[in-house]
C-alpha cells in the first residue's frame, strides 16, 4: 500500500501555536500514554529504572533558543514535534512492505503493526523524525493522528480527538481539516501566517506552525508617557484627593 | 493494489471509567481514570471539573507510572540497623501501630510538645491540624512556611486574600497581566490554561522573572529582574503612578485603609498606631466638618491626603500620605533602582504607564448591578482589566514579605482586586484581615493528656500573641512565632531538624513526618542535616532526635533516616478530600471542593495515612477521635471522617450534598450518603455565584452576606484593604522598647527594619552579609513543569523527558568566565560547594544561574538503579543553601529566613561559579548508595 | 547515520557476492569450459554464499524477520523491495548459470546467455541497492548522481578482487579480469575522489532555521529527553571531520594498495589473495564513511545548525 494516494477527501492535521506553548509536555505524556494502550502495538520502554532510560514517543517537545541579530535578546521557544501527515511523504513510498500507508479518506498516514517487517527504511526517509522504532514490539511508530479516539464512538463527541490536543492545557494544539480552507484550522494558519516545516523537501507537510508573535516590549502608539517629576506630585495627590471628596 | 488495512476506528480499551481527583501535583484537577481489567491504563482530564476543565498535564498524564512505580513501600519497616544504613525489618501493621502509639503515648503524658508533628506537601491539613490539636502539641506544621507563606501571610495581612492558590487573574477580562516569578504554580493547569486565554484575546503579558523559559518564554515582554529585587522595581512603578496621580482615589478611599488616621508621635507608645476614638473606632478626617470620624461613618468626606491635629492635639496623617512620602522619595525613582533591580528605567516608566494607561483608559464594564456595603447601588461593575500574580521568585526571598505587600499596594493602588479585570478571590477568601484565629501554644496552652485549646497555626497581631516561654525564648521548635519570625502563620518546617538536633529553644522524643523529603530536596543544607538527624548524645548514646516516624508512599531518601515507617497508598488507592476548611480547589465564580476515591486496590500491604491517623488517634485516645465509651469514633477510617466530622455544627470537610437528604451546602447536617454523592458528580462540587457577587466581594454587601450564612466568614463586615499594616508597627514599637514583651536585645534593629508597617525593600539578608565579590552570582531554581519535585523521578515516563539537571548561565557571563556548554563546573556559596555540568543560554539575567528543582537523586532512592542519571550527573541546589545565616550580633544564628514571616529564603543564594579542574561525568557531592527499598528491589 | 555493522557487512558482502557473480557470468563465455568444475563451483559457492550471508544478515536485523516476505510486495514503488525482489530473482539465474557452466547440467549453449542474464541482475540488484540511498532526499550526501555508480563500481572491484584471488587459488589465469580489476579499482578512487568532492562541495543550505521556521539565529536550547532516543541514535550518528580525512585517506592508501598488488599479481598471482583482503578492508571503511557522513536532515531539530 506504497503508493500514495492522488487526493485524500480531508487533510486532516494538526495546528501548532508556538506563540502559546508553555513546554509543559502533557501533549507528549497524553500521547505516550493513549498509545501505549490504544491503536498500534504498545509503546515500550528500555530501561526504565537505570542510567539510560528511553523508549518510542510519538510527540516530543523541543526547546530552540531564538536570538536577535544583537546576540543579546533572545526568546526561548518550545517546540512540539510529531509526524506532519504530509501529502507527498516518501516514508510512505519507501516502505517495502506496504505497512506504511497514508489514508485516502483523511490523509492520516500509518503504519499497519501487522505487517510491518521493521526494517527502519521510513525512519530514514522521515526529515521530520517523527519516525521511532519500538526494539520490543519490533515494528516502527508515529503519531496515529489518534485515529482511534477521533472516530471513536465510544466517547462523547467533543472527546473525538487526538490525546494531544485535549490535554493541551493552553490550547496550543489545534485539530482539524486543512484541506477545508474554511475549517477553523485553515482559518487560523490564513490569520496567524502558519508555515510548513522545511518545505523545500518537498514533502507537503499537512499540520502547520503558527509563528511566535512579536514582542511588545517598546513603547505603543496610544500610551502617553506619565510626567517626568517636577516636583509638584504631592500637589497633584491632594488635588486628586479634594476631586474625590467634591464628588462625594 | 492491496486496499488500505481496516483501521479499529472505536476500540473502546477499557472496561470501566471512574472519575477522581489527581495528585501528581497540587493543582488537584479532576481526572477520568481508565480501568482495563482492574489495571490503570489511561487517564485524561475531566471536562466536568472546575479546575482543569478537561486539560490535564505532562505529570497528571504520566500518573499511571507514578501508581505503578518501582519505589513504592509495600510493608510497614522498623529499622534494626544505624540510621542510614537502610537496615529495616518488614513488620505487621498492628506492630507498627502498637509501636507509634507506646512511643506517642509516652509523649503525651510526658511533655505533648515533645512531640514535633510535621506534614510537609499534607492535603489533609484539616485533619493533621485538628489531630495535633487534640494530642495537644502546639509543634506542628505543614510545609507552607518552607513553601511559600510570605505569598500567604502578605496577602491575609493586606487585603484578606492571597497570591498562591488563593486566588487567581480575571483571566475573561484582564487586559494587562503582570507575573513575578512564577515557573508553574500551584493551579499549575489554571494558568496555563488562563495565560491560552490571554494569548488569544491579544492580552498583554508581561513576565518579571530572571529566567525567560516556560511562562516567561511566551510573554509579551519579559523583564529579566536581577533576583531579590522586584520590591525596587514595584516601587519605582509606584513612584511614578504616584507622581503622575495615576491612581484610584475613589477605590482607596472607599474600599481601603488609605484614608485612616496614623499617629505620629514619634517615639512614643502610640506612634505610627491608628488613631481611634473612644469606642475604639479607627478614624478618617472628615474634611468639610475638619474633624476626625470614624471609619464607619460612610457620609464623612474622607481626606485620602493630609496632615492633621486632633482634637485632642495628637497629629496624624493619613495612611496614604505616609504611603506617598515614602514612595514618592528620590530613592524610589526609577532612574535610582535601575541599576540595582537590572531593569532600564524607560522600562519601568513605560510599563507604569502602561499600566495606568490600561487600568484607567481601558476599562471593562459588566453590566452587572451590585451593592456595596455602606448600601450604595452601582448599577455596572467597572473593573480595572490589570492583573498580577506572583509566586515563589517573590516568596522565597528573605525580603518576600515586603516585596509581596509592594506588589498588592500596587495593585490596590491601581483598583483592580477583585474588580473585573483583575485579581480575584476564590473562596473561602476574602476573610478578615489578617483571619481571626491565633496560634495556641502558649506555656499554659499545654499540659500533658490534654489538648491544646485551639489550633496550633493562626494570625498574630501583636506582641502579646507571639508563642513565648516565660524567659521569651521560643515555645515551638521551629521558633514560629517567637521573635525569630513573629508572623510565621504557617510554621516554619525547615527549620525543625536543625532545631531539635541542637535542641534549640530544647530537645524533643519524637519526630513525627508526613510526606515530606526532609533529607533531601525539602533540606537547607542537605549534608548536614543527615549529621542532625544521625547525631547521637554523648552521654546516653541515644539519638539526640530519640524516635522518628515516617509516612512516605515510596522510597525516598527521608524513609533512610525514620525509624518506623508507615507506608502509604498511591493517590489512586485512596479517600483523600479537598476541602475549604484546608487548601481548596474553590474558583474566582465559587466555591468548589472535591474527593479522591480508591479507584484500585492496594496490592500491597500499605494503608492511607489518614486513617493511620484517625486510628493512632483512637489508640490515644485523643478526644475528638474517641467515643465517650473510648471507642474509635470513626472507625471506618478517612471516608468515615470526612462524612461524619464536624468543625462546627454543619460544618465538616466537605461542603456539597449536605443535610441528611444531601440537598445543602456549606453548613447541614453529616449526609451519609456524601461521598456517593460526589462520586455520581464526578468527585467533586462546585457552586456558582451569582454574577452580581462574583466581584468586589471584599466590600460586596450581597456577596458578604451570603458568606456569612454559607459559613465562609464570621460577619458580613467588609473587609477593608490594609495598606498600612498596623500589627507591624506594633512589633516595631515592642523593638523600641515598648511594652511588655520585648524582644531579645538582638533582635531588635531587625525587627525594627523589617516590620515597617508600609512595604518597602531591604536587601535580602544572606546577600547583606556575605562578601558579594566573592559571591558575585545569584542562584536560583524552576520547577521543571513536568516534574514534581522529587516525585517525578521515578516516573519511567517522566524521568525521560528530564533525568538529570545542568546549570543554566548566560552565554556572555560563561564565556568571560572561561566556561564553555557542556564544562562541568564548581558552584561555590559561602556554605559549600557542588559541581554540576554548564548549559550555556541567552534568556537569564547575566548576575543569576540557575537549575531544574529536585531533579538530583540521592544513589539507591526512588527504586532506580545505582547508576540513573539523577544520582550520577544530577545535582541539587540544596548542599548550598544554609539553613542558618552567617552570625550577628552575640554570635546569634537567625534562620535563613524572611524575618516577618519565617518563610524559607531559598532563593537567597549567592555563588561563584568556577570551570571544574576535574571533568569527570559525574556531579558532587556523591553520597554513598542507599539500599533500595522500593517494590523494584 | 548511525553505521551499523550489519548494514555495512550486508552491504559489503553482497557487493562482492554479485561483483563476483557478475565476473563470472560475463567471464564464462570467454573461459567456457576450460574452467574447472571445482573452480566453477567453489566460485559460484563463494559469491552466492557472500551474498545469501549479505542478505541474512539484513534480514536478521529487521524486528520482525519472519515477516520480511512481505518486503517483496511494493516493488512499483519501494526501492527496497525492488532489492529484495531482483535479489531473489538472481537466485535461480545464477543457479542455473553454475549447474550449467560448472558441467553438472550439461548444457553447453546456455552458458553464455544464462551468464549474461545473471550478470545482468547482479547489476540491477547492487542498481537497486544504491538506488535506495540515492533515493532518499533527507540524506543530501547519498541523494546524489555518483551514489548508484559508486556502489556499483565497488561491487565490481570487489567482486574482480575476489575472482583475481579465486584464480590465484586455483592457479588460474584470470584472463581479462587482470586488466579490469586494477581499472574498477581506479574508477572507483576517481568515483569517490569526485563523491567526496560533491559532498565536500554540496551547499549546505538546510538549516536548524529553516526546519524549525525560527530564522537564522535560532540554536538548540534543550533536547526533548535527557536520553537519546532512536532517531537520535539512529540519524544522529557524526563523524569528526579530522576522523573522517584520515579515513578517507586510508581508503585510498588501501586502494592504492589493493591496486598496485593486482597489478603485480600478474607476475605473482598469490598475492591478489592479499589485494582482495585489502580491496574488501577498504570497502568496510568506504561503507562505513558511507552512513557515518550520511547527515540526515532531521539532525537539524537535534542540535545541527546546517546540513
Ligand atoms: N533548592 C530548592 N529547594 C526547594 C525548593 C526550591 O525551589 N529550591 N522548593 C521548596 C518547596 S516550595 C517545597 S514545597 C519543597 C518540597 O519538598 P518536599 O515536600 O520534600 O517534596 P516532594 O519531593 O514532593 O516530597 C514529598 C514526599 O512525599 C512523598 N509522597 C508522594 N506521594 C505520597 C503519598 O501519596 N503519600 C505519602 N505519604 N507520601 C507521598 C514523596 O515520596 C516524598 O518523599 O521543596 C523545597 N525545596
Ligand atoms: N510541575 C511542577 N509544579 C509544581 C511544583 C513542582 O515541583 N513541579 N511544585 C509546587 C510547589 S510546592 C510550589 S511552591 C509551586 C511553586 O511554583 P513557582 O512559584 O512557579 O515556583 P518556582 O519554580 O520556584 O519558580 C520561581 C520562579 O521565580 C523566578 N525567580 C527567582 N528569583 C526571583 C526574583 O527575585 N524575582 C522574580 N521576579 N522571579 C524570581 C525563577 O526564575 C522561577 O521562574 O509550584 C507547585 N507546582
Ligand atoms: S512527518 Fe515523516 S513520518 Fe510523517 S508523513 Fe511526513 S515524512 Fe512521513
Ligand atoms: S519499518 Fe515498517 S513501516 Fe517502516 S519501511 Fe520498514 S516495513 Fe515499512
Ligand atoms: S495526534 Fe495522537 S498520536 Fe499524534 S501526537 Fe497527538 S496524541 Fe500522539
Ligand atoms: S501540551 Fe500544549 S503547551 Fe504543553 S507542550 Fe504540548 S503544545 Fe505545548
Ligand atoms: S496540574 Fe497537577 S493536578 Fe493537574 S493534572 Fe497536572 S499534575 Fe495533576
Ligand atoms: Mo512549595
Amino acid at each position: 500500500m506504497t503508493a500514495l494516494p492522488q487526493t485524500t477527501a480531508k487533510k486532516l492535521g494538526l495546528v501548532i501555536d508556538l506563540d502559546t506553548c508553555v513546554g509543559c509536555q502533557a501533549c507528549a505524556t497524553s500521547c505516550k500514554e493513549w498509545n501505549t494502550q490504544g491503536y498500534s502495538a504498545p509503546l515500550t520502554d528500555e530501561d526504565t529504572r537505570g542510567a539510560d532510560p528511553h523508549g518510542p514517543w510519538l510527540n516530543r517537545i523541543h526547546g530552540y533558543e531564538v536570538e536577535d541579530t544583537t546576540g543579546k535578546d533572545s526568546r526561548v521557544v518550545h517546540f512540539p514535534r510529531s509526524c506532519l501527515h504530509c501529502e507527498t511523504p516518501a516514508c510512505v513510498t519507501v516502505c517495502p512492505t506496504g505497512a506504511s500507508y497514508k489514508r485516502a479518506e483523511d490523509g492520516i498516514v500509518l503504519i499497519n503493526p501487522d505487517t510491518c517487517i521493521g526494517c527502519k527504511l521510513c525512519s530514514w526517509a522521515c526529515p521530520y523524525g517523527a519516525r521511532e522504532y519500538d526494539v520490543q514490539e519490533g515494528v516502527m511508530k508515529k503519531c496515529t493522528l489518534c485515529v482511534d479516539r477521533i472516530y471513536n464512538e465510544n466517547f462523547e463527541p467533543e472527546d473525538r480527538q487526538p490525546a494531544c490536543v485535549k490535554a493541551c492545557p493552553t490550547g496550543a494544539r489545534h485539530f482539524g481539516d486543512l484541506g477545508d480552507e474554511n475549517s477553523a484550522v485553515s482559518q487560523l494558519v490564513k490569520e496567524r501566517g502558519g508555515f510548513d516545516l522545511l518545505p523545500e523537501m518537498g514533502y507537503k507537510p499537512t499540520n502547520k506552525y503558527l509563528p511566535p508573535r512579536a514582542k511588545r516590549d517598546t513603547p505603543q502608539a496610544g500610551i502617553e508617557a506619565l510626567p517626568k517629576g517636577d516636583g509638584s506630585a504631592m500637589d497633584r495627590l491632594f488635588k486628586l484627593a479634594d476631586r474625590l471628596l467634591s464628588g462625594n | 493494489m492491496a486496499s488500505e488495512p481496516a483501521v479499529a476506528l472505536s476500540p473502546k480499551t477499557w472496561d470501566e471509567i471512574k472519575t477522581t481527583t489527581c495528585y501528581m501535583c497540587a493543582c488537584r484537577c479532576g481526572i477520568k481514570v481508565y480501568l482495563k481489567d482492574g489495571t490503570v491504563t489511561y487517564i485524561d482530564g475531566n471536562r466536568d471539573h472546575p479546575v482543569n476543565k478537561g486539560v490535564i498535564c505532562g505529570k497528571g498524564a504520566a500518573g499511571i507510572k507514578q501508581h505503578y512505580s518501582p519505589g513504592r513501600l509495600s510493608k510497614p519497616l522498623i529499622r534494626v540497623g544505624e540510621r542510614g544504613s537502610g537496615e529495616f525489618r518488614e513488620i505487621e501493621w498492628e506492630e507498627a501501630l502498637q509501636t507509634a502509639t507506646t512511643w506517642l503515648g509516652d509523649v503525651r503524658k510526658s511533655d505533648p510538645k515533645k512531640l514535633a508533628f510535621f506534614t510537609g506537601r499534607d492535603q489533609s491539613q484539616g485533619l493533621t491540624g485538628w489531630w495535633a490539636t487534640q494530642f495537644g502539641t502546639p509543634n506542628y506544621a505543614a510545609h507552607g512556611g518552607f513553601c511559600s507563606v510570605n505569598m500567604a501571610a502578605a496577602g491575609l495581612y493586606t487585603f484578606g486574600g492571597s497570591f498562591w492558590e488563593f486566588g487567581e487573574p480575571d483571566w475573561k477580562h484582564t487586559k494587562y497581566f503582570l507575573l513575578f516569578g512564577v515557573a508553574e504554580d500551584h493551579g499549575s493547569n489554571p494558568i496555563k490554561a488562563g495565560l491560552g486565554k490571554l494569548k488569544k484575546r491579544g492580552a498583554k503579558f508581561v513576565s518579571v522573572n530572571p529566567i525567560k523559559t516556560g511562562y516567561s518564554a511566551i510573554a509579551d515582554e519579559w523583564v529579566g529582574v536581577r533576583p531579590g529585587t522586584d520590591g525596587l522595581f514595584v516601587g519605582a512603578i509606584i513612584h511614578e503612578l504616584l507622581n503622575a496621580g495615576q491612581i484610584d482615589g475613589d477605590y482607596l478611599n472607599r474600599y481601603t485603609n488609605s484614608p485612616w488616621l496614623v499617629i505620629d508621635n514619634k517615639g512614643a507608645a502610640d506612634h505610627g498606631l491608628f488613631a481611634r476614638d473612644e469606642d475604639g473606632s479607627t478614624l478618617v478626617w472628615d474634611a468639610h466638618k475638619k474633624a476626625p470620624a470614624p471609619t464607619t461613618d460612610h457620609d464623612a468626606a474622607r481626606a485620602l491626603m493630609g496632615r492633621f491635629t486632633l482634637p485632642d492635639g495628637r497629629t496624624v496623617a493619613t495612611s496614604f500620605q505616609l504611603i506617598a512620602e515614602r514612595y514618592l522619595a528620590p530613592e524610589n525613582a526609577p532612574d535610582a533602582v535601575a541599576e540595582r533591580c537590572g531593569v532600564p528605567a524607560d522600562t519601568i516608566r513605560r510599563i507604569a504607564a502602561e499600566l495606568a494607561h490600561v487600568a484607567f483608559k481601558e476599562t471593562v464594564t459588566l453590566d452587572v448591578p451590585w451593592t456595596d456595603f455602606t448600601g450604595r447601588r452601582h448599577d455596572k461593575m467597572i473593573g480595572r482589566p490589570v492583573a498580577m500574580h506572583a509566586m515563589r521568585g517573590i516568596s522565597a526571598h528573605a525580603n518576600g514579605f515586603q516585596t509581596c505587600r509592594a506588589i498588592h499596594l500596587l495593585q490596590i493602588m491601581l483598583g483592580t482586586i477583585d474588580t473585573p479585570g483583575g485579581f480575584r478571590y476564590k473562596a473561602p477568601f476574602p476573610r478578615p484581615i489578617p483571619p481571626h484565629i491565633k496560634p495556641t501554644g502558649k506555656p499554659d496552652q499545654i499540659w500533658p493528656n490534654e489538648p491544646l485549646p485551639g489550633p496550633p497555626l493562626g494570625f498574630v497581631t501583636g506582641p502579646e500573641d507571639l508563642l513565648l516561654a516565660a524567659d521569651g525564648t521560643p515555645q515551638r521548635i521551629d521558633k514560629a512565632y517567637s521573635w525569630d519570625a513573629p508572623i510565621a502563620a504557617h510554621g516554619m518546617m525547615h527549620m525543625v531538624i536543625t532545631n531539635a538536633a541542637k535542641r534549640d529553644p530544647y530537645g524533643i522524643d519524637v519526630l513525627f513526618m508526613y510526606m515530606a523529603n526532609m533529607s533531601w530536596n525539602s533540606a537547607m543544607n542537605i549534608p548536614d542535616t543527615l549529621k542532625h538527624l544521625t547525631a547521637k548524645d554523648a552521654t546516653t548514646g541515644d539519638y539526640v532526635i530519640p524516635k522518628i516516624i515516617y509516612s512516605d508512599a515510596y522510597a525516598s531518601e527521608m524513609v533512610h533516616y525514620a525509624d518506623l515507617i508507615l507506608p502509604d497508598t498511591t493517590y489512586l488507592e485512596r479517600w483523600d478530600c479537598i476541602s475549604l476548611l484546608d487548601r481548596p480547589i474553590s474558583e474566582a465564580d465559587g466555591p468548589a471542593d472535591s474527593i479522591r476515591q480508591p479507584v484500585v486496590e492496594p496490592e500491597r500491604d500499605v494503608r492511607a495515612f489518614q486513617t493511620v491517623l484517625l486510628d493512632l488517634g483512637a489508640r490515644l485516645k485523643l478526644p475528638g477521635m474517641t467515643t465517650p465509651e473510648g471507642n474509635a469514633r470513626y472507625p471506618g477510617g478517612y471516608p468515615d471522617y470526612i462524612v461524619n466530622h464536624e468543625r462546627a455544627p454543619g460544618v465538616g470537610p466537605l461542603a456539597g450534598f449536605r443535610g441528611a437528604d444531601g440537598t445543602q451546602s456549606g453548613k447541614g447536617a453529616p449526609n451519609p450518603n456524601q461521598l456517593q454523592a460526589y462520586i455520581e458528580n464526578g468527585c467533586h462540587w462546585f457552586y456558582e455565584l451569582p454574577d452580581e457577587h462574583k466581584y468586589f466581594k471584599h466590600v460586596n454587601k450581597g456577596y458578604l452576606d451570603w458568606a456569612t450564612g454559607f459559613g465562609l466568614i464570621g460577619k458580613p463586615e467588609p473587609i477593608i484593604h490594609q495598606l498600612y499594616c498596623e500589627p507591624l508597627q506594633k512589633f516595631r514599637l515592642a523593638a523600641e522598647g515598648h511594652g511588655a514583651i520585648q524582644p531579645p536585645d538582638g533582635h531588635r534593629a531587625r525587627i525594627i527594619e523589617a516590620f515597617d508597617p508600609i512595604p518597602f525593600w531591604y536587601p535580602p539578608f544572606e546577600g547583606d552579609m556575605i562578601d558579594e565579590a566573592a559571591f558575585p552570582m545569584h542562584a536560583v531554581t524552576q520547577r521543571p513543569m513536568a516534574m514534581y519535585h522529587a516525585w517525578g523521578s521515578q516516573n519511567s515516563w517522566l524521568r525521560q523527558i528530564l533525568g538529570r539537571n545542568w546549570l543554566y548561565i548566560a552565554k556572555e557571563r560563561a564565556h568571560s568566565l572561561g566556561i564553555a556548554d557542556g564544562d562541568w563546573v564548581t558552584v561555590t556559596s559561602h556554605h559549600g560547594q557542588i559541581k554540576g555540568q554548564a548549559k550555556l543560554m541567552n534568556g537569564v539575567n547575566p548576575d543569576t544561574v540557575w537549575t531544574w528543582n529536585a531533579i538530583g537523586k540521592r544513589s539507591g532512592t526512588w527504586g532506580l538503579k545505582k547508576d540513573a542519571p539523577e544520582a550520577k550527573q544530577g545535582f541539587l541546589l540544596n548542599h548550598l543553601i544554609s539553613e542558618l545565616l552567617p552570625e550577628r550580633e552575640g554570635g546569634y544564628r537567625f534562620s535563613n529566613s524572611d524575618p516577618v514571616t519565617g518563610q524559607a529564603a531559598w532563593y537567597v543564594l549567592r555563588v561563584r561559579v568556577e570551570k571544574s579542574s576535574v571533568q569527570s561525568n559525574i556531579s558532587s557531592p556523591q553520597f554513598p548508595t542507599l539500599k533500595n527499598l522500593g517494590v523494584g528491589q | 547515520m548511525n553505521p551499523a555493522y550489519s548494514v555495512i557487512f550486508f552491504t559489503t558482502a553482497s557487493g562482492a557476492g554479485y561483483g563476483l557473480l557478475a565476473l563470472l557470468g560475463l567471464t564464462a563465455p570467454t573461459l567456457g569450459q576450460s574452467a574447472s568444475p571445482v573452480f566453477v563451483l567453489v566460485s559460484m559457492i563463494i559469491a552466492l554464499g557472500l551474498i545469501t550471508a549479505g542478505l541474512l544478515s539484513s534480514t536478521l536485523h529487521l524486528g520482525h524477520p519472519e515477516r520480511a516476505w512481505r518486503a517483496l510486495s511494493q516493488w512499483k514503488t519501494s526501492w527496497l523491495s525492488r532489492e529484495g525482489v531482483a535479489a531473489i530473482l538472481t537466485y535461480p539465474f545464477a543457479l542455473a548459470f553454475g549447474l550449467t557452466w560448472s558441467g553438472l547440467y550439461p548444457a553447453p549453449d546456455a552458458i553464455a546467455p544464462l551468464g549474461a542474464i545473471t550478470a545482468i541482475m547482479s547489476f540491477i540488484t547492487v542498481f537497486t541497492t544504491g538506488k535506495i540511498y540515492a533515493s532518499l532526499k533527507t540524506i543530501r550526501a547519498w541523494h546524489q548522481p555518483l551514489t548508484v555508480p559508486v556502489y556499483l563500481f565497488f561491487a565490481l572491484s570487489s567482486g574482480a578482487a575476489l575472482f583475481l584471488a579465486l584464480s590465484a587459488i586455483f592457479m588460474r589465469d584470470a584472463g581479462s579480469v587482470s586488466t579490469v580489476a586494477p581499472v574498477t579499482i581506479l574508477a572507483l578512487a576517481l568515483l569517490k575522489f569526485l563523491y567526496w568532492r560533491a559532498i565536500d562541495q554540496a551547499t549546505r543550505d538546510r538549516t536548524m532555521g529553516n526546519a524549525t521556521g525560527l530564522g537564522p539565529n535560532v540554536r538548540q536550547w534543550e533536547v526533548p529527553h535527557t536520553t537519546k532516543n532512536f532517531v537520535q541514535r539512529e540519524m544522529g550518528f557524526v563523524v569528526a571531520r579530522r576522523h573522517a580525512k584520515r579515513l578517507r585517506a586510508l581508503f585510498f592508501f588501501l586502494l592504492l594498495c589493493a591496486g598496485l598488488l593486482e597489478l603485480l599479481a600478474v607476475r605473482m598471482p598469490l598475492v591478489a589473495v592479499l589485494a582482495f583482503g585489502i580491496t574488501f578492508l577498504a570497502a568496510w571503511v568506504e561503507r562505513w564513511l558511507f552512513f557515518a557522513e550520511g547527515e540526515h536532515v532531521v539532525t537539524l531539530f537535534y542540535g545541527n545548525p546546517q546540513t
